[in-house]
């Protein structure tokens, strides 16, 4: 996993609210049996007619859409199912972060195992994020905090083993393989528990 | 101290409780796989040259991209695409080099996940359970902590039997009272979702208690937990009873005679203690329940079906009235169907069947609407051809198919037409979710197949023949505007 401690970025607003995981990417791709290349497939039906040409009337496809690596989602973004395509397609895309005042569990969990930061800010910072697309922001993952230039400033929650993911790159299986012994332990005691 | 069912289930899995700097390491006791979400994982173990852990505690199947079609005579199946075709060999190869037991093609137990766990009685009370597919909250219907993960968690059970884990937040959703005549519980869950909103449930496990979910068989209090992702919980639960023993006893892989007796008393002693604390609480009187339809492009967008739609309060639902092609102030009773879809890990169990063909006995589905019924495993077809239900099926005009998720998620070609309004009892009407452009109104199935036969979004209480002919069934909200 790539570390990621500070991204500066213009941001993308979708302020729909409860943007579900079948928009980000529709369950037609996934067949695939790769995490590669799936940002084509990022809000497929959204970027793109039935004929397969590029909507001029879609954010996403604007040219500042496509600069910018943080994405802001109205509330309950990521809600749905538990593909984690959603996640590689949005990072694919180019996404390094995904900011609303409310994120779907299982999407939050996904984002942050792969290096996505998925971070939910108070009403009132996202409001103002809403109201101000394409806005200059500051995210830092050790300090935890959200600046704008002419804006509010925040600071978001991460529990501190996702932060320390995100900043080291760490690996969340090494660890948990590393608790090997414990977990035998743990199972030795229960089946003589039995 | 008082415990809720999930602090016992939480506490009796915790390898290692959290600690300032990681989570709690909680061990998982089944581990259910299918073709979509599990290559990549695999691939992960391959990579670093791991093997599956604890093969005997994971079980896969085929359910999402596969046809629904049954092999032609040289017995090649359909698949929709190349690629689907290549994921469900890339399952098969992956179970046999890591010995993990799949249901494939062959097996007389194949069908979706979720219904095939409860029927093998792997499923069982007290266990943690998960899957890469956010409707495994169905297990917990038995009293299971069982929650949906994405593929890098797959990985991560199969290769440690674990997961880093932060502690959800509880919530009890009581519902009192006695459900009317009529009302399902697909109605009962559909209504919660409305009350707690889409998100409403997050970064919670929600118990759902009351006279109206004990005096449920486990077909509905699966469909009810089922849902409980649709308000954004993490899990949901019910205690298990004497309810639940009696459709565990026998089942393959539990525990027999004496031994399950003993499990037994263990189960029942796994429900919440008097006075065990929740974060949260919520009360609903299912007398306020009615048959419930989707009008939105959200499962919480839902209203009883003699209701009107209410007017647009925000940008979303004017949006999602757009794309529904639905005007608000009127009920959805008459709007239009094309398509009838009786499936899914919500309502594809012998009881829908049932309480779908009870609609279309002796009738004929309406010229013009195509309906499809997919049971949800091979159990659930045979026995529902052995009691002839195919046959009313065929006969009221509708396809009758092999198990798999098919329309409800529309990955293997059983799709609705862009534009085209269908009527399901899947678990989600999110925007092209049954296909580009296709319209989707959640209902149960007594509902969707009352709605077949009329060619229009129909009450099922007046088509119900256990209800009596043609029964004047107002909904309780009704009779107090009439009062």
């Amino acid at each position: 996993m790539k570390p990621i401690k500070t991204l500066e970025s213009t941001t993308l607003v979708l302020p729909e609210s409860s943007i579900d995981t079948d928009q980000i990417i529709p369950a037609r791709f996934l067949t695939t049996t790769e995490r590669s290349g799936l940002g084509r497939a990022a809000f497929a039906d959204w970027r793109f007619d039935e004929a397969g040409a590029e909507r001029a009337d879609c954010v996403l496809n604007s040219a500042a859409a496509r600069s910018a690596e943080v994405l802001v989602g109205g509330d309950n973004f990521g809600c749905g199912s538990s593909r984690e395509h959603a996640v590689w397609a949005l990072m694919d895309f180019g996404v390094r972060a995904v900011v609303s005042c409310r994120l779907a569990d299982i999407f939050r969990a996904n984002a942050l195992k792969n290096g996505l930061l998925a971070i939910e800010v108070d009403t009132d910072t996202h409001r103002w994020l809403l109201e101000h697309p394409g806005a200059r922001v500051t995210l830092d993952v050790s300090a935890g905090t959200l600046t704008t230039e002419t804006g509010p400033e925040c600071s978001f929650a991460l529990d501190p083993f996702a932060r320390n993911c995100l900043l080291e790159g760490v690996d969340a299986l090494g660890w948990l393989l590393a608790r090997t012994p414990e977990i035998e332990a743990w199972e030795t005691q229960r089946r003589e528990a039995a | 101290m008082s415990r809720t069912l999930f602090d016992k289930i939480w506490d009796a899995h915790c390898v290692q409780p959290a600690t300032a700097e990681a989570p709690a390491v909680l061990y998982i006791d089944l581990h259910l796989v299918h073709e979509v979400t599990s290559p990549q994982a695999f691939a992960e173990l391959d990579r670093r040259g791991l093997k599956v852990r604890c093969p005997e505690r994971t079980v896969a199947t085929l359910d999402h991209s596969i046809p629904t079609l049954p092999a032609d005579a040289q017995g090649q199946r359909r698949f929709a695409t190349e690629e689907a075709w290549q994921q469900v060999h890339q399952l098969e190869e992956n179970c046999a080099r890591h010995g993990v037991e799949l249901h494939g093609w062959d097996s007389p137990h194949r069908g979706i996940v979720h219904v095939i766990g409860p029927e093998l009685g792997i499923t069982q009370p007290g266990m943690t359970i998960v899957c890469g597919d956010s409707h495994t909250a169905t297990h917990g219907a038995f009293g299971a902590l069982a929650f949906g993960i994405g593929t890098t968690e797959v990985g991560h059970v199969l290769a440690t039997q674990c997961l880093l884990q932060q502690r959800p937040k509880t919530l009890r959703v009581t519902i009192d009272g006695q459900r009317p005549p009529g009302v399902t519980a697909k109605d009962l869950v559909l209504q919660t979702i409305a009350r707690l909103g889409a998100g409403g449930a997050t970064g919670h496990v929600i118990e759902f208690a009351g006279q109206a979910i004990r005096e449920l068989d486990m077909e509905g209090r699966m469909t009810v937990c089922n849902m409980a992702i649709e308000a954004g919980a993490r899990a949901g639960m019910i205690a298990p009873d004497e309810i639940t023993l009696d459709w565990l006893r026998g089942r393959p892989h539990c525990p027999q005679g004496v031994a399950f007796e003993r499990a037994a008393r263990a189960w029942l002693a796994l429900a919440s203690d008097p006075g065990a604390h929740y974060d949260r609480e919520v009360r609903f009187d299912a007398a306020e329940f009615a048959p419930t339809v989707t009008w939105g492009t959200r499962p919480d967008m839902a209203i009883a079906i003699d209701q009107p739609v209410p007017p647009p309060r925000d940008a979303d639902a004017e949006r999602a009235l757009a794309y529904m092609n639905i005007a608000s102030g009127r009920p959805l009773l008459g709007h239009k169907v094309d398509v009838v879809f009786v499936g899914s890990c919500t309502n594809s169990r012998i009881s829908d069947l049932r309480a779908a063909a009870a609609q279309l006995r002796g009738k004929r589905i309406a010229e013009g609407v195509r309906m499809l019924v997919v049971p949800g495993s091979e159990p659930v077809r045979r026995q529902a051809e052995a009691e002839g239900l195919d046959r009313v099926f065929l006969a009221a005009g509708a396809e009758w198919r092999e198990p798999g998720c098919s329309m409800c998620i529309a990955m293997n070609g059983d799709m609705v037409a862009p534009g085209q309004t269908a009527i399901s009892t899947s678990n989600r009407n999110f925007e092209g979710r049954q296909g580009r452009g296709a319209r989707t109104l959640l209902a149960s199935p007594a509902t969707a197949a009352a709605s077949a036969v009329a060619g229009c979004i129909s009450d099922p209480r007046r088509t119900d023949p256990s209800l009596g002919w043609n029964a004047q069934v107002p909904s309780p909200r009704t009779m107090e505007a009439r009062a």
